[in-house]
């Protein structure tokens, strides 16, 4: 036997302990740089979005000053909303885009030769339904004159948030570098603002044309139905499987069929419980396409393997010696399992239920498929009807926005996104809290 | 100390393979080795007894470094391998243990097969610089760890498939196969059977011949029945150290005495 | 009766039946609940489950299977003649459904009567311009039989909808008086009620088979509907895929199946040794402060929802691959490519793979470190040859996890894969994916019945069929694993 290493001195290192010490280090340094990979796509990932989103949450204002001309808006004179109907947005239009031109040359700053249909490009074509709607609930407006705060264009906002640029206006269609010069002195007047925009939060969703008015009110409540019927269907039926497999269930050929069924349903790929909610809830039972209640269906067929596996984890790790003690002084299996074994395994299952739901929360795929990616402008009634009334759902409005030309609606999308994300982020604290708190090791 | 006597009488004898001199080990805050010296010597077996708890093991592994592993572990004092220092910074506890071997008190053969189990010290090492070397390693190191005869005919056979008596005596050698000058072994016979055991323990006699053996056991007898030397550890403190019969026979600690009579323990 | 109300006046119902059941009960034993078999509440118990459980169950079954029936006894009633040129006889229903849907609306909002209804025939009046009025839009003129069919279509639903509500309300009461007319004292009412619960216990977990079930059926169903319109042969052989509107398609699958795997194996390309060796780093190396902090930060990546990452793809992602390696490089121009997709899909796998990887790793035995240790092993060689092989089928389970959620993977590929159905080997250019398809097949404006939409379900069968597969083996590898060291 020929030995390296032996007779020779520990003090020395020889050639071949340098060679496998340097192969040594350079193995622990993969494994940093694949730890380090994935934090860095972490904070690469999180910083795109918050960076291309925080915008979303600031909008650009125009405040002005608009006289409500009776014989534009009223022309009976009798202030009946009624009557005052017939006038649509486009008369309201008419009257804002005055009131601006009026203002503009009151202050000295409506550059020479630019078209007053120019000025009121620069208003969000939502703002005349904003106006009219609040001449109609509140008709005795007419003849005053009232200081509105109206959206401006996307492009404008777009302008003041470094996404439009005198040089792409100029190639743009639908604004131009003087509008944008307007913009930036109206700004030093204190006629533009950006402001923090509740109606990006509580808004409903706008058209293609509009993204500056285009809000997520109607897909946070369709979510949020949606996650009020995962619980109260995933909740029950996950822990009703989960006592009856933990507890009850004779070693058979059914209990490995159901325990093989729901590892599988735990991998299936979502899209597959889009497909089946298409087929089923929808085209064979009849309930109606993009509501909250077929969506809230299919989410929780999906929730409902993370809870069974989250809740038998929670079951298994009460003690024995407590069924024991429980069963020794004459419970029956049942009283057992429902006085003793389930309150103290609830801490463990209501973590696992959140964490299903906030993974429910951000689903999308299977949302799809049964029309959630409708355009849905109208909040859905309350429930339980609303449960049937067509709703859009985040993470869905989120690939919405994503579809819509117009470069303003990816800011959009990446404030979705945030919004979506503090839910998940306050569910998954919620689920950290309660472990921590009630957690019990044995 | 009234051992350190004892120890002094035994250095003339033979050749000293380790020196340990003031060793002190601590686990965070507990110091679970106090003020242990011991001489090891060559082609001898030295047996550390005592009850559970007393820290033999810990000790044992402090001589091949296998501590370096536990964060918490802290250890001081001088260890001399033939005069060096292990726990010098210069030192690779790489290299130290291929000088330094261990087997544990459970078998654990890896999930290869036997060969590569009996092979994997020397490749790693660097030891062959041939398969037909490498196959004459691996057949020796079976041999002298008495396992040659069962396994020959089912060399890749995976190491697992084997009893426990057989699986002891492949980690014998595989750590026989790196030819180290000390054999570290950690209650190699507490997961055996009599008859295990004994063959064993015949092998650890046979090693003798090779290598300088350390033992940790648990069963007087098997320190009697092996050792040619043996230290009794008691809470941490190594109690008495001499030659093996004279410890059984006539026990100079009353400490050594109560525990080989089987009042404490 | 809506059906939330009537939900609610079953429930109360059975509340009011647990109220009763206890105090006859007691009233029975005369006060003293030490004669009765079981506690009070027991028997109260027994007359709530049997008055809400029934009733239920009934309702939902009826809600299933109604319209169903309305809808085979309806479309007997149309002509042939009653289906346009070019439409089908699906869409002619689909019409009166919303017809009859429309006349609910308008006598909701107050613009017609029930009598006028009945009183109005189409020859006369234009039904369209009024259900316009009243918000329902109509594709086409309704023809006075299409007309009397969503009439009695209405009618038949209406019906139903009171025999629905009489016959849950009376089982419910049946239930009732029958629980009821059981009590006595030495009923065994725990036993009665634990055995209901229990049944109830089992039918919850057989909703894991029923859904099952479900998704099996209904893609095999349609699949098989798919395949009497277009040949299998083609699907499963053709290497074109080109939807028509107007018929004559080409409907072959391998485009869609090379972009899939050719996305997966990227994304496995990436999340495999990353995911490993950020497993082996913070299994074997990491201090115990590096592990509680690097851990969850890389399982956050896991948490994070997939439409996020498909929104990272389209807007990081796949212009900086475009614009610093495709473009440079003469690679393509379009920022949708199979390595966007593959990449931005790697990354949200790392995490399957790192902690599965990393239980799997801590499950090997601490004496098989100590073995590797003892004969002077360094950490890495340790890893290597020793940790590694004796986890590598859990390994390779994980891995198998992580394709199978790779190829079922759906927003990603949506937005950062693109929607060009090719075969090409340059990964810097648009393909699709079998999932992509899905969605747009089915979320288009082709009609339903049409084999356009309808190779959606052969589709979903086909990732089904891929996913269980891998998932299958996968699970029963790990399984066999776990045995292996307990």
């Amino acid at each position: 036997m020929s030995t390296a290493s032996t007779n020779s001195s520990l003090y020395t290192l020889d050639a071949r302990t340098k060679r496998r010490n340097a192969a040594e280090k350079r193995f622990r340094l993969y494994g940093m740089a694949a730890v380090a990979f994935g934090v860095l796509a972490l904070v690469v990932l999180l910083s795109s979005v918050l960076g291309t989103g925080l915008s979303a949450f600031r909008q650009t204002f125009l405040t002005t000053e608009i006289t409500l001309d009776e014989k534009a808006l009223d022309k009976s004179g009798t202030r009946d909303p009624e009557v005052m109907a017939k006038v649509t947005t486009i008369g309201y239009a008419k009257v804002l885009q005055n009131a601006l031109v009026d203002e503009l040359t009151a202050k000295g700053l409506l550059p020479e030769g630019m078209k007053a249909k120019d000025v009121g490009g620069m208003i969000s074509k939502e703002a005349p339904a904003q106006l009219r709607d609040r001449v109609l609930a509140n008709p005795d407006l007419i003849g005053q004159t009232i200081t509105m705060n109206v959206l401006a264009n996307g492009r404008i906002d777009g302008y003041f948030k470094g996404r439009v640029t005198m040089e792409s206006a100029a190639l743009d269609s639908n604004v131009s570098p003087e509008q944008l010069q307007l913009a930036e002195a109206m700004r030093d007047a204190g006629m533009l603002d950006l402001k923090f925009n509740w109606g990006f939060i509580f808004g409903p969703d706008a058209s293609e044309l509009r993204p500056e008015a285009a809000g997520l009110g109607v897909a946070i409540i369709g979510s949020a139905y949606m996650m009020l019927i995962v619980l109260a269907l995933a909740l029950p039926i996950g822990v009703a499987a989960s006592i009856y497999l933990e507890e009850f269930a004779p070693q058979n050929r059914l209990t490995d069929l159901i325990e093989v069924n729901i590892s599988n349903l735990a991998a299936v790929p979502s899209i597959v419980f889009g497909i089946l909610g298409l087929a089923v809830f929808i085209n064979f039972a009849g309930l109606p396409q993009s509501s909250p209640l077929v969506g809230g269906l299919v989410l929780s067929l999906m929730t409902l393997p993370t809870i069974i596996i989250a809740t038998r984890a929670a079951l298994k790790a009460v003690p024995p010696s407590i069924k024991d003690a429980a069963l020794g002084i004459g419970a029956s299996k049942m009283q057992t399992v429902f006085h003793h074994i389930l309150p103290l395994a609830m801490p463990g299952i209501l973590t696992g239920t959140i964490i299903g739901l906030a993974q429910a929360l951000g689903e999308t795929a299977p949302l799809l498929l049964i029309g959630m990616v409708a355009f849905v402008r109208d909040y859905p009634g309350a429930p339980p009807e609303g449960f049937t009334d067509p709703a859009a759902a985040l993470p869905v409005q989120v690939y919405n926005f994503t579809q819509r030309a117009d470069p303003a609606f990816i800011e959009r999308a990446s404030g979705a996104i945030i919004v979506l994300m503090v839910f998940l982020l306050a569910m998954n604290i919620l689920a950290i809290i309660l472990r921590r708190r009630f957690e019990r090791r044995w | 100390m009234n051992d350190m006597t004892l120890t002094e009488r035994a250095v003339s004898a033979q050749d000293i393979k380790i020196a340990a001199k003031d060793v002190q080990v601590f686990y965070g805050d507990t110091h679970a080795i106090k003020d242990v010296s011991v001489d090891i010597l060559d082609k001898t077996v030295t047996a550390f007894i005592g009850p559970s708890g007393c820290g033999k093991s810990t000790f044992l592994r402090t001589l091949n470094r296998m501590n370096d592993t536990i964060d918490i572990c802290r250890v001081e004092g001088d260890i001399l391998l033939d005069g060096e220092d292990i726990y010098d910074k210069k030192v690779d506890p790489v290299q130290l243990r291929a000088k330094v071997g261990m087997v544990f008190q459970k078998p654990n053969p890896f999930p290869k097969s036997i060969y590569d189990n009996v092979a994997y010290g020397p490749k790693i090492h660097g030891l062959t610089r041939s398969k037909a070397e490498l196959d004459e390693v691996v057949e020796s190191s079976l041999k002298k760890a008495a396992l040659w005869n069962e396994v020959k005919d089912r060399l890749h056979a995976p190491g697992t498939g084997l009893s426990g008596g057989q699986q002891q005596r492949l980690c014998i050698a595989r750590a026989v196969a790196t030819s180290p000058e000390v054999l570290l072994m950690d209650e190699p016979c507490s997961a055996l059977d009599p008859i295990a055991t004994a063959q064993v323990e015949e092998l650890i006699d046979e090693l003798r011949e090779n290598f300088s053996v350390v033992i940790v056991t648990h069963s007087m007898q098997q320190a009697a029945r092996v050792s040619q030397r043996t230290a009794f550890f008691h809470l941490g403190n190594l109690v008495e150290f001499g030659e093996t019969g004279q410890i059984f026979t006539n026990p100079q600690d009353p400490r050594t005495e109560s525990y080989i009579t089987g009042r404490i323990g | 009766m809506s059906l939330g109300l009537l939900i609610l006046v079953v429930i109360a119902l059975a509340g009011a039946g647990f109220v009763i059941g206890r105090q006859r009960a007691l009233a029975q034993a005369g006060g003293d609940p030490r004669i009765l078999h079981s506690l009070p509440g027991y028997y109260g118990q027994s007359v709530f489950l049997f008055a809400a459980v029934p009733a239920l169950l009934l309702l939902l079954g009826w809600l299933l299977i109604q319209p169903l029936a309305i809808e085979s006894r309806v479309s007997a009633m149309l002509t042939p003649a009653d289906i346009p040129e070019g439409s089908s006889s699906a869409l002619v229903m689909s019409d009166v459904r919303r017809i009859a849907d429309g006349f609910d609306a308008m006598i909701a909002q107050g613009r017609m009567t029930e009598d006028a209804l009945r009183a109005m025939d189409a020859n006369t009046v234009d039904v369209r311009a009024q259900l316009a009025e009243a918000g329902i839009a109509l594709g086409s003129d309704v023809a006075p039989n299409v007309f009397e069919t969503a009439k009695s279509y209405r009618n038949l639903a209406h019906t139903g909808r009171l025999a629905l509500t009489v016959a849950v309300i009376v089982t419910a009461l049946a239930g009732f008086a029958f629980a009821l007319s059981r009590i006595q004292p030495d009923y065994r009412a725990r036993n009665v009620s634990e055995r209901f619960v229990r049944t109830l216990l089992i039918g919850a977990s057989m909703v894991a088979i029923l859904t099952t079930v479900g998704i099996i059926l209904s893609l095999v169903f349609e699949t098989v509907h798919f395949f009497r319109l277009y040949p299998a042969k083609e699907f499963f052989l053709s290497l074109t895929w080109n939807p028509q509107f107007r018929g004559g398609s080409d409907l072959g699958i391998w485009p869609l199946l090379w972009g899939t795997l050719y996305v997966s194996f990227i994304a496995l390309l990436v999340s495999v040794p990353v995911g490993i060796f950020a497993a082996i780093y913070l299994a074997e190396y990491a201090s115990k402060k590096t592990r509680a902090v690097a851990k969850p930060l890389l399982e956050i990546l896991a948490g994070i929802p997939t439409i996020v990452y498909g929104l990272f793809a389209l807007i990081t992602v796949g212009p900086m691959l475009r614009d610093y390696f495709a473009q440079p490089l003469g690679l393509g121009a379009s920022s949708s490519s199979v390595m966007t997709a593959g990449l931005v899909m790697g990354i949200m796998l790392i995490p399957f793979v790192s902690s599965l990887s990393d239980d799997i790793i801590n499950a090997v035995p601490q004496a098989m470190r100590d073995g590797s240790f003892g004969l002077g092993a360094t950490h890495s060689e340790t890893v290597k040859q020793v940790i590694l092989p004796a986890a590598l089928p859990g390994i390779v389970g994980a891995i198998l996890l992580a394709a199978s959620r790779a190829i079922g993977e759906t927003m990603i590929v949506v937005l950062g894969a693109g929607a060009a159905a090719k075969m090409s080997l340059n990964p810097f250019e648009a393909m699709t994916t079998v999932t992509v398809k899905i969605v747009s097949q089915l979320t288009g404006d082709t009609e339903f019945a049409s084999p356009e939409t309808l190779v959606a379900f052969a589709l979903g069968l086909t990732l089904f069929v891929f996913t269980l597969g891998l998932n299958v083996l996968a699970l029963y590898i790990v399984r066999k694993y776990r045995e292996q060291y307990e």
